[in-house]
């Protein structure tokens, strides 16, 4: 579903990516974890396009991303992206954040639009919140509307760059339960996280990630159990003590 | 102390008011063009596309630094001949009023310009980002979402601007187009009563301006919250 082929980006001189790699099956979960700085929201947003990269290449069903006569819009509009800030339309109501985009992108009709939004809302808990406006709403409610505005556009497979970590703590279970509900499901999911109880309870394969460069790419299992390197091992001993 | 006497005011009123409907008319479609034609501007000043960025830069730069008089004045020296040229139109046509909308119209749309373009950078980053994401194409990621909110948070100094314009349509008269101002001036040299109507006019822009400012403040206060 998506492979990702020796990627390099810079900033100026920075390198931020070096040569990264990883494959993303149908249906699988990926978590990617790291310190900060080390690349990993960057790369996440070279798989829709949203930062160009210099070398390697990405290749989402089947559509080269980096490509010159790459669609854009219309691979990112099968892409669904969840960020760290939300990122709702703040000058739109939860049930306009969720339709405009079906409506203007995909063509549906208004009806068509509210008619898988009010599903989608209702299945992330916010069915009454449809009239309001985001401001009104907590970090884990727009977070999870957020969540459903992505998916109300039928994504292939979902992103999600760091989606708890602007959250108040009493907030980020509802939303990993959200993200634990789509996995289960069988979406393909390749989620930015620290949440390691996340990791451990959904995710097929865990990425580390350090310096721009993929450092170990492993079942999830046996990265919890026996990180190769020691880099994996200091940072699970830092997140994981407290 | 020199002796007022403002009994010419009362009859000249119709006439008065036909030169306010000039200047609020002028006003009005510089404020519409001139929003319009800034906001296309400003978009093409943000756009990764450099030649459209340098030619809205360059045209912004160009009226910022012409004072608008001037403006005026050679838009009177051009645009009618324009006009009349292209629309066929007799000799004798007054096409003053429409040389001065235009005037006006592309004068200010280099100051909207600027504002709108501040107003579409106070937008974070990941608004456009999300927009994208969802697969918008950039020009309806800015139709959308950026310059709904850009406007919003750029409507108290729209409507200053806008305040500035109005005071700034007394500047017609170097084409010798009869507005609010240039009627009084004309009612006043023919009484005699210049002094007069001078005062009852700058008294008219006063209370106007004001009450505009004192809405705009308000309305700044209920946004702010």
């Amino acid at each position: 579903m998506i492979t990702i082929r020796d990627v390099s980006k810079f900033y100026g001189t920075f390198q931020a990516l070096r040569g990264c790699s990883m494959e993303v099956a149908r249906g699988e979960v990926v978590v990617v974890c790291g310190p900060s700085g080390s690349g990993k929201s960057t790369l996440i947003k070279c798989v829709n396009g949203l930062e160009p990269f210099q070398g390697g290449e990405i290749v989402v069903n089947g559509v080269s991303v980096g490509a010159r006569r790459t669609n854009l819009p219309s691979l990112r509009a099968h892409v669904g992206m969840v960020f760290q800030h939300f990122e709702l339309f703040p000058h739109m109501t939860v049930r306009q954040n969720l339709t405009v985009p079906q409506i203007k992108v995909l063509r549906r009709s208004p009806e068509e639009a509210w008619e898988k939004g009010r599903a989608l809302l209702e299945r992330v808990g916010l069915a009454s919140q449809a009239d309001k406006h985001p401001g009104r709403l907590s970090g884990g409610q727009q977070q999870r509307v957020a969540i459903a505005r992505a998916l109300a556009m039928d994504p292939i497979c979902m992103l999600f760059d760091e989606p708890t970590s602007a959250l108040d703590p009493e907030m980020i279970n509802e939303v990993l339960d959200v993200m634990v509900g789509l996995a289960r499901d069988g979406m393909t999911m390749v989620v930015v996280t620290h949440e390691m109880g996340f990791a451990r309870k959904v995710a097929h394969r865990v990425v580390f990630m350090d310096e721009g460069q993929v450092i170990e790419d492993a079942p999830t299992a046996q990265f919890f159990a026996a990180p190769r390197s020691d880099r994996a091992r200091q940072f699970l001993s830092k997140i994981l003590t407290h | 102390m020199v002796d007022l006497d403002w009994s010419s005011i009362p009859p000249a009123m119709p006439l008065l008011w036909r030169g306010a409907r000039v200047t609020l008319e002028i006003t009005g479609a510089a404020l519409a063009g001139g929003m319009a034609l800034g906001t296309l501007l400003a978009v093409f000043r943000v756009s990764p596309v450099r030649p459209l960025a340098w030619v809205s830069a360059a045209y912004v730069n160009a009226f910022r630094t012409i004072p608008l008089v001037m403006v005026l004045l050679w838009f009177f020296l051009i645009v009618p001949d324009v006009l009349v040229r292209t629309f066929s139109l007799a000799r004798s046509s007054d096409v003053r009023f429409t040389t001065a909308i235009v005037a006006f119209v592309l004068f200010e749309a280099a100051y909207f310009a600027e504002i709108i373009r501040a107003g579409i950078q106070s937008v974070s980053q990941g608004q456009l980002s999300a927009a994208l994401a969802l697969g918008m194409r950039r020009g309806q990621a800015m139709w959308l979402v950026i310059l709904p909110q850009a406007f919003r948070n750029m409507i108290p100094l729209l409507l200053t601007q806008g305040i500035i314009l109005f005071q700034d349509t007394s500047l017609v008269f170097v084409i010798g187009l009869l507005d609010f101002f240039g009627v009084a001036d004309n009612v006043g040299r023919r009484d005699g009563r210049q002094a007069e109507l001078i005062l009852f006019a700058g008294a008219a822009y006063f209370v106007v301006s004001f009450v505009a400012s004192r809405l705009v403040k308000l309305l700044q206060d209920r946004l702010a919250t």
